[in-house]
């Protein structure tokens, strides 16, 4: 089977800053990716651009052979890095509004997770604090039986509790078919249920490897390493 | 038992070591079926990939087999869950007998110590 995500000196330039530089990158199926850097090292810029959020200044992006668009959106489930979900409505509200919008949608997966982290449905999410919110954003993205998941930042706003069922969350969904990408800069936290980890500085991706390679070359946890590779 | 992972060693060897305990402490007793690798994942906390890998290596050393239509299940010969305990034992023997010489004992030193922990463990 091809690979599912497959870019070509895919380069993004903001005026004179270039946010991404001539990355070439390859994912295949059933893999769960780290996409780890520190601030401002393109990592969000990337996932827009899969998501068809921003286009490419040079190169390509092709998600299941297609360029990002109506097709990919499909197959594509996006957690962004902010809320963009409407205060006044309620958790129900917008679970029927994503069972009406994504085929792939589970209201009843939804519903499970609601209830197991102790959310009501019928609250409104301007009532609700802000990890809340981002737990809610979470539950609608996993919900979906999507192909790729790309998560920007998915733990950094929750508690270790909340952190620990949505790592355990992800292996629960775990298809062979299915490759979640996320990116985070709580790498402790992460690294063991990742496969895949890509380091991103400057726009450039400066490492691609499994967990076990690096931990077997270094002697070092990803989290060491990259204190190691990216000290300031 | 909880799963005890280093953050410094790969986890696929980790795990291997760590399901073999299991196996020879009985927690996994002989011939019985294991849980599902999902299942394991979700326990250990870590990437089901990983471990997959790490139930495959167990399968090719023997410890472990599948069948096709019902799953994995813990070998029944006594004699290669001996020798893995074994094995096991032997790495337990050899660290501590490294920390003792760092110390600074010698070989009959050890052996006293030993002998004369062991006869107050009894009583």
């Amino acid at each position: 089977m091809s690979n599912l995500l497959e870019c070509r000196n895919l380069s993004k330039s903001f005026g004179p800053v270039k946010a991404l530089n001539n990355v070439n990158l390859s994912i295949g199926r059933g893999r769960i990716v780290g996409l780890l850097g520190p601030n401002a090292s393109g990592k969000s810029t990337f996932i827009k651009i899969c998501n068809g959020l921003l286009t490419p200044t040079e190169g390509e992006i092709l998600i299941n052979g297609h360029k990002p668009g109506i097709e990919t959106k499909k197959i594509v489930s996006y957690l962004p890095e902010r809320n963009y979900l409407n205060d006044w409505m309620k958790v129900s509200d917008i679970i029927g509004f994503f069972s009406d919008f994504y085929q792939d949608f589970s209201k009843d997966k939804a519903y499970d997770m609601l209830s197991k982290l102790g959310i009501t449905a019928s609250q409104r999410l301007k009532t609700m604090s802000k990890g809340t919110k981002e737990k809610v954003q979470l539950i609608l993205v996993m919900s979906r039986e999507a192909q790729l998941y790309l998560l920007d930042e998915p733990i950094g706003g929750v508690d270790p509790a909340a952190r620990d069922y949505i790592l355990d969350t992800i292996i629960r969904n775990y298809n062979e078919n299915a490759t979640i990408v996320l990116s985070t800069h709580l790498i402790a936290d992460i690294e063991k249920i990742l496969d895949d980890v890509i380091f991103i500085r400057e726009g450039q991706i400066v490492l691609n490897k499994t967990v076990d390679e690096i931990r077997e070359e270094s002697g070092k946890s990803i989290d060491s390493l990259f204190r190691e590779v990216f000290k300031c | 038992m909880a799963w005890d992972l280093k953050s410094d060693r790969p986890i696929y060897a980790q795990l291997i070591e760590q399901l073999e305990l299991r196996i020879c402490s009985g927690i996994y007793p002989l011939g019985s079926k294991m849980p599902s690798v999902r299942d394991l994942a979700q326990e250990a906390s870590v990437n089901p990939n990983t471990m997959q890998k790490a139930l495959s290596k167990l399968e090719e050393d023997g410890l472990l087999y599948t069948n096709r239509t019902s799953g994995r299940f813990v070998t029944e010969d006594v004699n290669k869950i001996h020798a893995v305990r074994n094995k096991l034992a032997q790495e337990q023997v050899q660290e501590f007998l490294n920390k003792m010489t760092d110390l600074g004992f010698e070989c009959d030193e050890i052996l006293s110590i030993i002998t004369t922990m062991l006869k107050e463990l009894k009583k």
